[in-house]
């Protein structure tokens, strides 16, 4: 029944940026500092104080648009969005109305098909502005009563707002995955959702498959990392679905999803819904940005996600999932990059990062940077594969020892006498004790069951300790059976 | 001579000749306001036991009295209003940070409308001042304290801030001398918003040559105020003494109609001929949008002012009506903590704000602010000095304006489209009522020419010497 409505989402996300002092005045951004202590007279709205822009914020707002491929405002103006609230000190937030920063890009997001190939779909960026946060309430823990910590407020942040081109919870968490992956390229966030450097409300509504018009939109807010996202917006599509199902109506209102419940629940209604009284901000006077400004800024973009997976495979040869997997946190790509610079296989170097070296971390619960072993180490173990030292059975003993001890792999496997026996000699006399052992098997293999060789080469395997090399057994074994 | 009755450029003589005579100034003064202010109320906070200058310059020894909005380090700072009650700022506005480099003290802070929302200085939380020409009358506002002040020798000089007339008109009701320099000419840090985008400070001064002495020290770009302007400072002391031949003195055609009171327009009149005398030729000139100026005025100012103003909330500082919850602590606060004239002014400010309506009136108000400020443009390519009446009237009695706020606003007809276009305008005295109540002389200039103004003035001042007379009080 839900799969006659095709649902509708746009994401809002706040971003903090990463500058050393505030949007509007020289205190610190640090985060966990003492309640209070990195506020002066400006960020703590004193009467008569004043905000002057800090020119990082534009320029790290401008590059975080250049990246969303958005045009750039050559006029940058700053409103006033007024409201009251204990955490807003001036009753207004300075941010940006009717002219943000930047504006009309796109992201584009990988969707992977029933093949398994990946299918690009451009989500429109309708605009990104530049904004100061709001400070924090603590309700407990201090005294008695309602406190203000005013640290957070007028930390900077650009608020990232998507067109309404996302059509299911998987491609929310798609966009919010490669989003974030962009701004760990620009190094602009630091894009911690615990810490509330990087938040996300979505807006969803559901409208019947053929119909052209959207539903009614329903604002969902307090998700706190990118699964909830996911999972507020599938409960909300549901919740809608069963509803107009009843032959309900949609309100238009903002819910708060409940993390331990899984449900959205009404904040407020569209009545109670605030009027902002936008208006220029006349303490900021408005300024032009030179095309050449903005040149200089794009000509200092890093290289971004998606360049950079298309590079992956034309240079190591890796496929479009390996190579999107690779890139989509910035510190695996580097990851890959440098084990792959110390002329290995790099495919093999990516499925053995992919699949057993994070495996191996997860289970550790170490990150990829505090890992002992190295870039250059993992590739002194693939390169052992690659030269037939050493089997991948034997390869997947020897990385959990290079994780614990932090030695190489070279090192390990001549303490342990691990090298791959690759003396044919040696190799043809047990070949010769295994086929002698086991005729039964012997007779299925000459009767054309080519697949019970398996069992002997195991079998020669088990002999030698896993040291042998499989590829040469199996030509031992064959030759010796046909002949 | 009492030491009260020195000009600022007479008290720095004596000082930088005789430093031991600046605990007798202040001592003087201090006495003076003992005495006098319980009758005048110029003052909301004034210390007789200041322990003087800390830098040294220009100022040396100089006090110095501000009007009540402007922030001052370790001194309550109230805008006259109960809502900030008990605020001491833990930071000085620039102008102040100037004052005290530059070797002069804060002597005291002056009485004001609430937040300058007003133009008889009788919407103070603290009871009105009075003008010292007639107790009976008001000294103007919203600077009357800091105008009153000087005007009774009651200070040396004083800073005041002008959004709409509130230097200019009360200079003109006290018979000293006030200016509103160009926006962006004096950094705002520090003075409590009430239209950002009008707001000056300036000086209220018994001469025209003190005005430039302070200007001197105010003037220039502040990197706290994103609003200041980076221009040039001159030395503004040496546009004083000299001559106004071939000075071009614009007459706007609209000034001189229906309103203006008969004894303000002879005034006017006779100053015009003075500056002629003074070998300055007259050009008529033509402002043809100032009919919409008051209006205008009263959509941007209050518009800005209602979103200045959201900051007093009883959360951080001031005073708090405690309730039982937060929207009921916002009501009873903000209710109980502003006067009428304030509220009145907010609930304006919000409404042309308010979705529907912003169009229709912040923005056509806007549109016609520009069209204002091409006037002066226009104007002043004809003229080098626009030359008018400060205030329609001469000074209104206590009382008499204070349920006619319509009438009240009018009073600023000849100041507001100065603040609308950004241009400086100084008022002088230029004669006496029949009432024996000073009139006030308005001259205005293109933007950041000040020392066209203090040249202009200077000369008015040295042929009349209305300075020299003085109220008894």
């Amino acid at each position: 029944m839900s799969n006659v409505y095709e649902p509708v989402i746009g994401l809002e996300v706040h971003v903090q940026l990463k500058t050393q002092s505030k949007i509007f005045c020289g205190c610190s951004t640090e985060f966990g500092a003492e309640p209070n202590s990195n506020t002066c007279p400006v960020c703590l709205g004193l009467p008569g104080s004043l905000p002057v822009l800090n020119q990082k914020v534009l320029e790290l707002g401008m590059k975080v648009g250049l990246a969303l491929e958005c045009t750039i405002s050559n006029l940058i103006k700053f409103d006033r969005k007024n409201y009251f609230y204990p955490d807003l000190p001036k009753a207004y937030q300075i941010s940006q109305f009717d002219m943000p920063v930047s504006f009309k890009g796109h992201l584009a997001i990988e969707l992977k098909a029933d093949d398994g190939s990946l299918n690009e779909k451009k989500i429109g960026i309708t605009r990104a502005h530049l904004e100061e946060d709001a400070g924090k309430l603590l309700h407990e823990g201090v005294r008695d009563g309602s406190w203000v910590d005013y640290n957070r407020g007028g930390v900077p942040l650009l608020e990232i707002v998507s067109e309404p081109d996302l059509r299911s919870a998987d491609e929310a968490f798609q966009y919010l995955t490669n989003l974030k992956s962009i701004l760990q390229y620009l190094d602009v966030s630091d894009c911690n959702m615990e810490e509330g450097s990087l938040r996300c409300d979505a807006n969803v509504s559901i409208r019947k498959k053929d119909d052209a018009k959207f539903g009614t939109k329903v604002e969902i807010k307090n998700m706190n990392s990118f699964r909830a996202v996911q999972k507020a917006i599938t409960y909300e599509i549901k919740r809608q679905s069963e509803a107009l199902n009843a032959g309900e109506k949609i309100a238009q209102e903002t819910r708060l999803w409940n993390e331990s419940k899984g449900q959205t629940f009404t904040m407020r209604s569209k009545e109670q819904a605030h009027d902002y009284r936008y208006f220029p901000e006349p303490d900021l006077v408005p300024f032009t940005v030179s095309k050449e400004q903005i040149q200089k800024i794009k000509n200092s973009l890093p290289e971004l996600p998606k360049a950079r997976m298309e590079r992956f495979k034309k240079q190591f040869g890796l496929s479009g999932y390996d190579a999107y997997v690779l890139v989509s946190e910035k510190p695996l790509g580097d990851y890959f990059e440098v084990c792959a610079s110390e002329k290995v296989n790099a495919k093999l170097a990516s499925n053995w990062i992919q699949s057993e070296l994070l495996g191996e971390l997860n289970t550790r619960k170490v990150s990829l940077q505090d890992s002992k072993v190295k870039p250059k180490d993992l590739a002194g173990l693939v390169r052992l594969i690659e030269n037939n030292t050493i089997s991948g059975k034997i390869a997947k003993d020897v990385l959990p020892e290079m994780l614990e001890t932090g030695k190489s792999a070279e090192e390990i496997v001549k303490d342990k006498g691990l090298v791959q026996v690759t003396d044919t000699k040696l190799l043809e006399e047990v070949a010769e004790r295994v086929i002698k052992a086991n005729p039964k098997t012997v007779e299925e293999v000459r009767s054309g069951k080519g697949q019970a060789i398996g069992f002997l080469v195991g079998q020669v395997m088990k002999e030698t300790q896993g040291k042998a090399n499989p590829k040469l057994i199996n030509e031992i074994l064959s030759k010796k059976l046909s002949s | 001579m009492e030491l009260f009755e020195l000009t600022l450029k007479q008290a720095k003589e004596l000082i930088s000749k005789n430093p031991s005579k600046e605990s007798e100034l202040r001592n003087s003064l201090a006495d003076r306001v003992k005495t006098l202010d319980p009758k005048v109320k110029a003052y909301v906070n004034f210390a007789s036991s200041q322990k003087g200058s800390e830098g040294k310059g220009a100022l040396s020894g100089i006090p110095i009295s501000l009007k009540d909005n402007i922030v001052t380090d370790g001194w309550e700072t109230t805008c006259a209003s109960k809502i900030l009650k008990g605020f001491v700022p833990p930071y000085d506005a620039t102008v102040v940070r100037k004052l005290k480099q530059s070797g002069a003290y804060i002597f005291g802070k002056c009485n004001m409308d609430e937040f300058a929302f007003g133009s008889s200085c009788e919407t103070s939380c603290y009871g009105p001042s009075h003008n010292p020409w007639n107790l009976d009358y008001v000294p103007g506002g919203s600077s009357g304290g800091s105008a009153a002040a000087v005007a009774g020798n009651l200070a040396i000089a004083a800073l005041g801030s002008d959004t709409g007339g509130s230097i200019r008109q009360p200079a003109s009701f006290c018979g000293v001398v006030g200016l509103k320099p160009t926006y962006g000419r004096v950094s705002r840090y520090g003075l409590i918003a009430f239209g950002s985008s009008l707001d000056q400070i300036g000086p209220i001064t018994k001469t025209v040559e003190d005005s430039a002495i302070l200007m001197n020290v105010l003037a220039g770009h502040d990197e706290r105020d994103s609003t200041s302007a980076d221009v040039p400072v001159p030395d503004y002391t040496s546009f004083i003494g000299k001559d106004v031949k071939g000075l071009k003195i614009g007459l706007p055609k609209e000034y001189f109609v229906k309103g203006l009171d008969p004894e303000v327009e002879k005034a006017v009149r006779q100053s015009v001929q003075v500056f002629q005398d003074l070998g300055a030729t007259v050009v008529e000139v033509s402002l043809p949008h100032m009919k919409y100026a008051v209006a205008v005025y009263y959509i941007v100012a209050v518009a800005e002012a209602s979103s200045n103003l959201g900051r007093f909330d009883g959360v951080e500082y001031g005073f708090r009506a405690e309730s039982s919850n937060l929207k009921d602590m916002y009501f009873e606060t903000r209710d109980q903590g502003f006067g009428a004239e304030a509220k009145r002014r907010i609930l304006l400010g919000t409404f042309v704000l308010s979705a529907g309506y912003y169009d229709a009136y912040y923005l056509k108000g806007l549109k016609v602010r520009t069209l204002i400020k091409q006037d002066f443009d226009e104007a002043l390519k004809k003229a080098d000095i626009i030359l008018g009446p400060t205030a329609p009237t001469p000074p209104f009695k206590i009382g008499e304006k204070m349920n006619d706020p319509l009438s009240m606003y009018l009073s600023d007809i000849y100041t507001i489209s100065a603040n609308l276009a950004g241009v400086p305008a100084i008022s002088i005295p230029c004669g006496f009522s029949s009432k024996n109540l000073p009139i006030g002389l308005q001259l205005t200039a293109k933007p950041f020419e000040e020392g066209t103004l203090f040249r202009a003035a200077s000369a008015y001042e040295t042929a009349t010497k209305w300075y020299e007379k003085k109220p008894k009080l």
